[in-house]
């Protein structure tokens, strides 16, 4: 584990005032970040990520694995956690003090990143709201992948907001129920991680 | 290629090559494969236990006093589940400990079989890392892979799950050397830019104080050495943890103590307003900072620690290092021989009058008493009568670990073994029994409870059968003192509970066990007894009763800050604790 880049700029921090630097969560903002864990695929590798959260008291808003290296039987984990500045600097360093992990990024700071998420939404219903709920489908890029005479199920992309706003406009119409997967990220650029 | 064996005699090969002597266990049905194994050979010993926990510490006062790896063997279900309070002791007091379970057969996992527990399921939390072998042919990697993730960065316990079915199906054993972890790689260097910012600052400091913890010991004696010519050649005040005595000599007059919780007045003062603070090995524990927003407001602090994630979790740092104590110290030194350094001797010399000012308030002193033995007179002459280089101490949990820690004094590390992080009564007895296998001609020394004694008293029995001579040394006050002080000072004086009501006779229970029982009631009588105690060949249980309501000072109550210390000449006094200092432990 190298010193994490939040760790080696702090010494060149000019000093605050004394009796400043002392730890206080409350007196820092908090934030979502989005956590890029690449870890090795073995049993109970995502037990052992989700344990860690559950037992140091962090949020997890969302969370996203699946094998993306075959070969190396490599798996990515996507998590967005809130929380202050610390948290987020201790989270990743408790990430990567777990021993199948590989390589642990904050997507929201370390570098620019892109977003996605994946949700279907099952609406139902007739006439004049079956025709606008299409219709507002197409002017958010949904597509739709099930349809009665009655109901649609529409699959939309896009960050976590825009799908919010999907599924609150959907409601009104006849919303059913959603499926949403958490985020999947990537650094922008032609590097890996 | 080789010949195929099967798994008993994958792990016992594993073991040889790992360079293990001594195993601690206790059989059952799920390892009987590996109980059979053993019967058949001569290169490791194994030390039969009473329970589990027994066996998890012994392990841990081995690993701790010898540096090696120490190697625990229990089966499944309540085997697993006995072992869980000493893998989550090691995890807190970063002990290297490999703790093989055997599991069910492979076909019944998850049925709810005789003896099933979800082992690595309960044990995540408390391990560094753990392992279920559903295949034989990873069996060796995996055992390999078990010691090296246990005994490199910051050490831990790891648990291997062995399947039945895995110990006796044939598989290839793979040597050590072709073990490599693909992600696991801890670093031991620390970063050199860091470094000389850290010299920067102690080159300039007026009010230093080093402030050193287990990691030093974890980090081996050569870091012991290193920090012992560090400090000679600042000629800085050093205080240390409860998990860091021994890595300085006592005796040194540059030495100011232990800190924290029951810490030196001198120490937690020099913390409190010292400039500059050189964090070595230790990691910020509550019992040391006190009230976080009021820990030492006005100094820059640099924390040396293998653990990324110590850096910046309770108190915010100025020079984080990340490395491997003795690595680091290295390139310190290095550094600032090569700088040429003189230290500010006009700021030094009137902090160390600050400091001798502290000293001479004298804290640790207390009231002697002719009738009854005073605990903190026990520890003293126990002290005088027994310190050497091969004395090993080890102590269970409460007044008394207090005592012991203020009153017996360290020469070198690796002679003092307790349950810090955890606090685990029960831990002294066994915790003795493996710091003797692994020093057989050594002094080893308990002092214990007579509460937490009661705990694991039954590993008295593993002392006899192996021929371990043992001296549990109980101040026995007949009170789970730490607690009944907690609530003479805190709940009003409602002893709720706390009193050891139904002691046995702690002599007539030595007897029983095969050892020899002393008791001494008087301080006339004390040296005296404490000289048999040690003349005697085998185990002892040395019965000390000491007055009952004696209060553990100094004491930094929960909340407060460092400069906010109750002193023995405060007894008597009603403490105010704020409620939120009540709800702390
Ligand atoms: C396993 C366990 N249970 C409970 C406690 C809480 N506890 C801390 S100290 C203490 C009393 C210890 O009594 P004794 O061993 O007689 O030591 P004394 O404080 O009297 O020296 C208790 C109950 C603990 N530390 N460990
Ligand atoms: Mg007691």
């Amino acid at each position: 584990m190298g010193l994490s880049p939040l760790a080696v700029l702090r010494y060149r921090v000019p000093v605050r005032g004394a009796g400043l630097d002392r730890f206080s969560m409350s007196e820092q903002a908090t934030a979502t970040h989005t956590i890029s864990v690449l870890v090795d695929n073995e049993a109970g590798v995502l037990a052992r990520v989700i344990g860690l959260f559950s037992g140091r008291g962090y949020n997890i808003d969302s969370l996203t694995v699946a094998e993306v290296d075959q070969a190396a039987q490599m798996s990515r984990i996507t998590v967005v956690t809130s929380g202050t500045p610390q948290v987020i600097e201790q989270i990743k360093a408790q990430l990567g003090r777990l021993v199948p992990v590989h390589r642990v990024v904050d997507l929201t700071v370390e570098c620019e990143s892109v977003e996605r998420e994946l949700a279907l939404v099952k609406v139902s219903g007739k006439g004049e709201a079956r025709v606008e709920a299409l219709r507002l489908s197409e002017a958010f890029r949904a597509r739709v992948v099930d349809a009665t005479p009655e109901s649609f199920v529409f699959e939309i992309t896009g960050n976590g907001e825009k799908i919010d706003a999907f599924i609150e406009l959907m409601t009104p119409l006849g919303l059913q129920e959603a499926s949403r997967t958490g985020a999947a990220a990537l650094a922008r650029g032609p590097e890996p991680m | 290629m080789e010949k195929q064996i099967n798994g008993a005699q994958i792990v016992l090969q594993a073991l040889r090559d790992n360079g293990v002597q001594h195993i601690f266990g206790y059989p059952g049905g799920a390892v009987l494969p590996i109980y059979d194994e053993l019967f058949q050979q001569e290169d490791i010993e194994h030390i039969l236990v009473r329970h589990e926990q027994g066996a998890t510490h012994a392990a841990e006062g081995y690993a701790r006093s010898s540096g090696k790896c120490g190697v625990v063997l229990v089966t499944s279900g309540p085997g697993a589940t006995n072992a869980v309070t000493g893998l989550t002791d090691a995890l807190m007091d970063s002990i290297p400990m490999v703790c093989i379970t055997g599991q069910v057969p492979t076909h019944l996992i998850g049925a709810d079989a005789f003896q099933e527990a979800d082992t690595v399921g309960i044990t995540r939390a408390c391990t560094k890392h753990n392992y279920l072998v559903k295949d034989v042919n990873d069996l060796a990697r995996v055992m390999h892979e078990a010691f090296y993730v246990a005994t490199t960065g910051r050490p831990g316990p790891v648990v291997v799950d062995i399947p039945k079915d895995v110990q006796f199906a044939m598989g290839d054993y793979l040597k050590p050397a072709a073990v490599k972890h693909k992600s696991y790689q801890p670093k031991v260097k620390g970063d050199m830019e860091a470094i000389n910012a850290a010299v920067d600052l102690i080159a300039n400091a007026k009010k230093p104080v080093f402030y050193t913890g287990g990691g030093v010991i974890n980090s081996g004696p050569q870091a012991s050495q290193l920090l012992r010519e560090f400090v000679k050649l600042t000629g800085y005040p050093i205080t240390s943890t409860l998990m860091g005595l021994g890595s300085y000599p006592s005796a040194d007059k540059q030495w100011l103590g232990m800190l924290g919780m029951h810490g030196t007045y001198e120490a937690n003062l020099a913390m409190h307003d010292c400039d500059v603070m050189i964090n070595i090995g230790a990691r910020f524990d509550d019992r040391i900072t006190g009230a976080l927003d009021k820990f030492s407001p006005d100094s820059k602090k640099i924390h040396i620690d293998i653990d990324p994630s110590s850096i910046n979790k309770n108190v915010v740092v100025d020079v984080p290092i990340v490395g491997d104590v003795a690595h680091v110290l290295e390139d310190m030194l290095r550094v600032y021989k090569s700088r040429a350094v003189t230290p500010d001797k006009k700021a030094l010399s009137s902090w160390w009058q600050e400091i001798d000012a502290w000293r001479d308030r004298n804290c640790l002193a207390y009231r002697k008493d002719d009738k009854a033995i005073k605990p903190q007179y026990a520890v003293e002459r126990l002290y005088e009568l027994t310190k050497g280089p091969d004395t090993f101490i080890t102590t269970e949990v409460g007044q008394h670990q207090m005592w012991a820690a203020q009153y017996y004094r360290f020469e070198d590390p690796n002679r003092w073994m307790t349950s810090g992080g955890l606090g685990t009564m029960g831990y002294g007895i066994p915790a003795a029994v493996g710091v003797q296998v692994a020093n057989p001609k050594g002094l080893v020394i308990d002092i214990a409870g007579e509460a937490s004694a009661m705990m694991t008293m039954q590993e008295l029995s593993t002392a006899v059968q192996h021929r371990l001579p043992i001296k549990i040394f109980i101040l026995n006050n007949e009170y789970m003192g730490m607690v009944r002080q907690w609530q003479e000072l805190l709940h009003g004086g409602r002893y709720s509970n706390s009193y050891s009501e139904a002691l046995p006779d702690f002599v007539k229970l030595a007897e029983a066990y095969g050892a020899t029982g002393i008791r001494a009631e008087k301080p006339s009588e004390l040296d005296d007894a404490i000289k048999r105690m040690v003349e005697t060949d085998g185990p002892v249980i040395f019965d000390c009763i000491v007055t009952k309501e004696e209060n553990c000072f100094p004491m930094i109550p929960s909340g407060a800050a460092h400069n906010d210390m109750l002193l023995a000449d405060d007894q008597g006094l009603e403490v105010e604790v704020s409620d939120e200092g009540k709800a702390l432990v």
